[in-house]
């Protein structure tokens, strides 16, 4: 044998997958798959994404089947560098079956996430990923938590991957302070001295690219580099009905458009991902949270901080993504940013251009990393 | 966020509600265990130990043993709901209730009405209904269309864990007369439930879960059996909507026609007697509102007019299921069989 075979596997697309229905192949067999190829469209109840491939070959065989559901860990198909004959494939692929099913029989538990005592605050983090690189933490937009980071956390290797949830946000507690955006900043800090984490890389949504930026700008000691999605903080517009619809919706139809726009395709919105917003919109102290937050950060419809004048002053590494359909936050922000700050622009993704174009995020956020 | 069983739900919502408002007060038969005896108090939380641990926590005060005299105690807590507490009152088995109606229904239920808006009532009434048990016909029916009948009362009929913690803290907070129906065979049904409290507005239906070809509407314990049977017809390539309408009072009635108008079919699955249950209300809405959108007529599943036996094998026939529920979907989809299933 002189190639190399690589499984491709059913990934795991955040907590509470664990299977995964295969909708459609999307690369024939023998055809050649570079990083990046999008081999297989995987739905689960939450969401649909392609799978895209991280190695280089030939697809050889599709061992799973269109309309399949699979537990996470099941072989999809086969991708081979180089040489390798029939007979080897087959019995790699009779040894991978055999050994993902003894495996499934005495799987670790999948990481839970955990409350850690914050600066007196209780704050939810799921951390994954080993290794001696510094690490990154993750940190949602307005509304969200951080099983926005489904995509984007597993991607991550090589060092410990921090997804936290903001002060009035999914686990964590919701009492907000003031709810500026210092308040919000001094929780991150907080939770980086509890973990333990002298320096990371942060990775910020929206409003959490906001709460990165001004942590990169105010405290550069702490900051290795900083990837900023679809940021607030660059400019005065924002999307005021989106703000006060998403605080507002009591009910899943009034809510559900809202969420739409934050996508590109509103397909992507499904019954299950409108339930978990309901379910963390119903806990007692969020209606407050997000008021009070709102009232802080984008008062009347507009956003009340605006950091781009001190962008020049960065004595951290920053990069800026941004998909062009975005219907929240203009991509009209990424325009004009001093020089050394590299731009990505995605056409035609909406808000959330981590979930719709995430294995291309993903690599952008890698690369970063790896180059800072 | 943990996993939880439907009794933990209910206790931890009544747990919280009274930590975070004194005029919060518990009221029932044994729910504190062995009140002026002998012996060890809150031996056992109740005849199935959902209030266990409560009397520890909050005192003989705010958790009282009543004598079994419900007559006496629910005029009681409506009068204490009336001047200023907010009593949770519990009826052992709805089955008892004929003999308080009048608290009920002409006190509790009218006050705001007749004192022209100027009077609330926040008074809920926390009750055990349904077969399954092996308890025979006087400790196993489902009253709550009497309940749903009465303007002035609020019916709120949990089908998970999850969904009887937020509505019951919802019921506490409401300032009308609720009553909440228990599943006995729920008790031990388990899921995630957050520990944090929170609440599930009243008058919204949950959508279980979303198909293209029939509408089922559940209630409570239904739920569980039309999600069986949706699975089961998955499988033959029909895709179910489950709508759980949640509260029968106020109900959710604009969920049910959107869906019908998508679906253009339905079954509703009631565990009530036939005569004048929800799935006749629903099923005479649903003709009224939206008789354009039928595709085929409306089907109802639910237990035989009799009184629910207590030989184990009759009681088993007697419960709505997920093969009776499946058969009631092939029928108005037109499946063979359609004349004799349609009798």
């Amino acid at each position: 044998m002189t190639g190399t075979i690589h499984p491709i596997t059913m990934p795991k697309w955040g907590l509470a997958m664990t299977e995964g229905l295969l909708a459609a192949w999307t690369a024939a067999e023998g055809a050649r798959i570079e990083p990046g190829t999008e081999i297989v469209d995987i739905e689960t109840s939450k969401i649909t994404n392609a799978l895209e491939s991280q190695v280089a070959g030939t697809l050889r065989r599709r061992v799973a089947e269109e309309g399949q559901t699979l537990p996470v860990g099941a072989l999809l198909g086969v991708v081979v560098e180089g040489e390798v004959a029939e007979a080897e494939l087959d019995r790699f692929i009779a040894a991978f079956q055999a050994e993902a099913a003894a495996a499934a029989e005495s799987a670790a538990p999948p990481p839970e996430p955990k409350i850690v005592q914050a600066d007196g605050r209780a704050i939810r983090a799921l951390v994954t990923g080993e290794g001696d690189g510094v690490p990154v933490v993750l940190i949602h937009g307005f509304g969200g938590d951080l099983n926005n980071w489904l995509f984007t956390q597993p991607s991550l290797t090589g060092r410990s991957v921090n997804s936290i949830d903001l002060p009035g946000h999914g686990g964590s507690g919701k009492d907000v302070g003031t709810g500026d955006l210092a308040a919000l900043s001094s929780v991150v800090l907080a939770y980086m001295d509890a973990a333990g984490i002298a320096r990371a890389h942060l990775v910020g949504h929206s409003l959490g690219g906001t709460v990165a930026l001004s942590l990169a700008l105010d405290a550069p000691d702490r900051v290795a580099s900083a990837t900023l999605i679809a940021p607030a903080g660059l400019g005065a517009e924002i999307n005021g009905g989106y703000i006060d619809g998403f605080i507002g919706a009591q009910k899943r139809k009034d809510l559900k458009p809202h969420l739409e726009a934050l996508f590109a395709d509103p397909e992507l919105v499904t019954r299950d991902l409108v339930e978990d917003v309901l379910k963390y919109k119903r806990l007692d102290g969020v209606d407050a949270a997000l008021k009070a937050i709102a009232g802080q950060v984008f008062p009347g419809g507009r956003q009340a901080v605006s950091l781009r004048d001190r962008l020049g002053t960065a004595k951290v590494p920053l990069q800026v993504i941004w998909g062009t359909a975005d219907a929240i936050l203009p991509v009209a922000h990424a325009d004009g940013l001093p020089a050394g700050i590299v731009v990505h622009r995605f056409d035609g993704k909406g808000h959330m251009v981590h979930m719709e174009a995430a294995a291309e995020v993903n690599r952008l956020i890698g690369d970063f990393i790896q180059g800072a | 966020m943990s996993r939880k069983s439907f009794r933990q739900a209910i206790n931890e919502a009544l747990a919280q509600e009274m930590r975070r408002d004194p005029r919060v007060i518990l009221m029932g038969e044994d729910i504190s265990g062995g009140s002026g005896a002998p012996g060890e108090q809150d031996a056992w939380g109740g005849p199935l130990g959902v209030t266990k641990g409560l009397h520890k926590e909050f005192g003989p005060g705010r958790v009282l043993d009543t004598p079994i005299t419900e007559s006496a105690f629910i005029g009681a807590a409506a009068g204490a709901a009336a001047s200023g507490l907010r009593p949770v009152a519990e009826l052992m088995f709805v089955d008892f209730m004929g003999v308080c109606f009048d608290q009920i229904f002409n006190q509790a239920a009218k006050f705001r009405y007749m004192f022209g808006g100027k009077a609330v009532t926040p008074l809920t009434i926390r009750t055990m209904y349904g077969a399954g048990f092996r308890a025979a016909a006087q400790h196993s029916q489902c009253l709550y269309p009497l309940f749903t009948h009465i303007p002035g009362l609020k019916c709120v009929i949990p089908s998970s864990p999850y969904e009887a913690k937020g509505l019951l803290i919802q019921a506490i907070r409401d300032d009308d007369p609720v009553i909440f129906f228990e599943h006995k065979v729920l008790y031990d049904m388990e899921e995630e439930v957050p520990d944090e409290p929170y609440t599930i507005p009243f008058g919204e239906a949950n959508l279980v879960r979303e198909g293209g070809d029939v509408t089922i509407v559940a209630i409570g314990r239904m739920v569980q059996m039309a999600k069986a049977a949706a699975d089961m017809l998955a499988k033959e390539g029909i895709d179910c909507t489950i709508i759980d309408p949640r509260t029968t009072s106020p109900l959710d009635l604009d969920t049910i026609l959107e869906s019908v108008e998508e679906t253009g079919r339905l079954v509703v699955v009631d565990e009530a007697s036939p005569r004048c249950n929800m799935a006749t209300d629903i099923s005479a809405q649903v003709a009224d509102h939206a008789f354009a959108s039928l595709k085929a007529p409306i089907k109802m599943v639910s237990p035989p007019h009799t009184p629910v036996p207590f030989a184990a094998a009759l009681e088993d026939l007697y419960v709505p299921n997920a093969d009776k529920v499946a058969a009631a979907v092939r029928t108005v989809m037109g499946a063979p069989g359609r004349r004799e299933a349609a009798e």
